[in-house]
């Protein structure tokens, strides 16, 4: 349970900090450590060298854009979860974020370890790949992106290259005013690794019908999936079309079977917390007030 | 690395390798042994401390990374030596340790609830202590325990800074702080029979 040597860095920028890591292929990122530090106690991961990023200047702090909320990679999940910004323009972040870990794995745990870490059953990639994030890159040859649906490509797995790392999180903004989220997660107590979650997003238009619509699935597949429900927008999400739109589009998932839940337990709690969610996200939206802009 | 850590508001310093974690340092270089090891990887909560105030595993951190954060262990919530604080008193009093492996980490998460939640609910307590594992005292004496030093703490009166990231909104810091008024009114003046 002791960690092997390594040699620990502190780079004053993000640009030192990808020519470091650039630099050494036995080098790892570390910022709130909550995921690689047991990894490296267990020794599961043996880096030869750590870089910190968890200070630098260029990946803190939450911005709003035309659009969208840019949060810092190295925004502390309890400070995400309790951030005005985040909670008014990225509710589903915000209803995600207490299922991440626990209080204090929070507050040293950061957004973009989250995604750059790409646990299936993670709940920020899961909010990140539904809503439709961008994944904001440093490399070598300076900043890039591409969308989370990209980004998750496996367990653990993640299209990022050698000496990039996860700067942003570029989360759009619905400019609907009458926006609902639901969430429900499966797992075995509370706060530990979801067996299966849904996440969904929902705006109603004036008349009470639907304008937009999100749902992604995670711990169900090798990575968070969004699943297609354009067939909702205009209708009132009723049960009957919720449930229809959600059985065709779960149908082809390839569920993941492990020694906690079998491949068609996963699928079949996929459609229920599908169901549960999108309607939380309804009912949600439909206690807005209709009428004005945002 | 030469590591200066600011610890129970002395800043303290020593000789690290970057592989010992927080937690080691705390209790090898620095004896503080109240910071107690369990899982060692960011299970169990035994080695909780407070960091700029707020709870966070010792064990998952590089003590080469906590060098500028005010760190707080079970050591410094006591007023003076010898003395409890209040709650450390209140786990006491309604037998909320048996063992007392989990204690520290216990307190230390319930003192960082308790100085931004005046009135904490019966599930705000459970959600602070929840990445805390007891094995053998059982959960309701120390959610009780943590209840009864929440009233301690309302009747004392005393003034908590808020440390670390504002957990509530200017309206809600403004508006009369529920329960203060009800925790008085509870405590009937005796009256001496003449």
């Amino acid at each position: 349970m002791k960690p092997a040597p390594f040699d620990y860095v502190r780079p004053g920028t993000l640009a030192e900090a990808c020519t470091l890591l650039a630099a050494d292929e036995d080098a790892r990122l570390i910022a709130g450590g909550q995921t690689l530090v047991p990894m490296l106690a267990m020794r599961l991961a043996r880096p030869a060298k750590l870089i910190d990023i968890l200070r630098l200047p260029e990946l803190a702090g939450i911005r709003e854009e035309t659009g969208a909320v840019v949060v810092g990679a190295t925004t502390r999940q309890a400070h995400a979860e309790r951030d005005p910004v985040i909670r008014a323009s990225v509710p589903m972040l915000a209803r995600v974020l207490p299922w991440v870990g626990h209080p204090p794995t929070r507050n040293r745990g950061t957004v973009g370890g989250s995604i750059a870490n790409a646990d299936p059953s993670a709940e920020i990639p899961l909010a990140a790949v539904t809503l439709g994030a961008d994944i904001m890159l440093a490399t070598t040859d300076g900043p890039t992106s591409m969308p989370a649906d990209d980004f998750f490509i496996g367990p653990m797995l993640t299209s990022i290259g050698q000496g990039e790392c996860v700067s942003a999180i570029r989360f759009p903004v619905w400019p609907h005013r009458r926006i609902g989220v639901g969430f429900f997660e499966i797992s075995a107590r509370r706060s530990d690794f979801a067996f299966v979650a849904a996440a969904a997003q929902v705006a109603l238009g004036d008349d009470g019908r639907c304008i937009d619509v999100a749902l992604g699935v995670g711990g169900v597949g090798d990575r968070p999936l969004r699943l297609d429900m354009s067939s909702l927008v205009g209708t009132e999400l009723d049960a009957a079309s919720v449930a229809e739109a959600v059985n065709s589009a779960s149908d082809n998932i390839e569920a993941m079977s492990d020694l906690h839940a079998s491949a068609a337990y996963r699928r079949r709690v996929a459609g229920v917390l599908c169901i549960r969610a999108l309607e939380q996200a309804r009912t949600e939206a439909a206690a807005k007030p209709a009428g004005g802009a945002r | 690395m030469k590591v200066d850590l600011r610890i129970n508001g002395v800043v303290r310093s020593a000789d690290i390798e970057p592989r010992k974690t927080l937690l080691d340092a705390l209790r090898e270089n620095f004896l503080l042994n109240g910071t107690h090891a369990g899982c060692e990887h960011g299970v169990c909560g035994a080695c909780t401390v407070l960091v700029d105030g707020e709870p966070v595993r010792s064990c998952l951190m590089f003590a080469v990374q906590a060098d500028g954060y005010e760190i707080t262990t079970i050591e410094g919530l006591a007023p003076a030596p010898g003395e409890l604080s209040v709650i450390q008193d209140a786990f006491c009093e309604t037998h909320g340790l048996q063992c007392g492996y989990c204690t520290p980490g216990m307190i230390l998460a319930a003192h960082a609830l308790l100085q931004h939640t005046i009135t904490p609910t019966r599930e705000d307590i459970v959600e602070a202590i929840s990445g805390n594992i007891c094995r053998c005292t059982g959960y309701g004496q120390i959610v009780e325990a943590v209840q009864f030093a929440a009233d301690r703490l309302r009747k004392a009166n005393t003034p908590r800074p808020h440390n670390g990231a504002p957990h509530h909104t200017q309206a809600e810091h403004d508006a009369p702080v529920e329960g203060v008024l009800a925790a008085a009114a509870d405590d009937e003046p005796v009256v001496e029979p003449k």
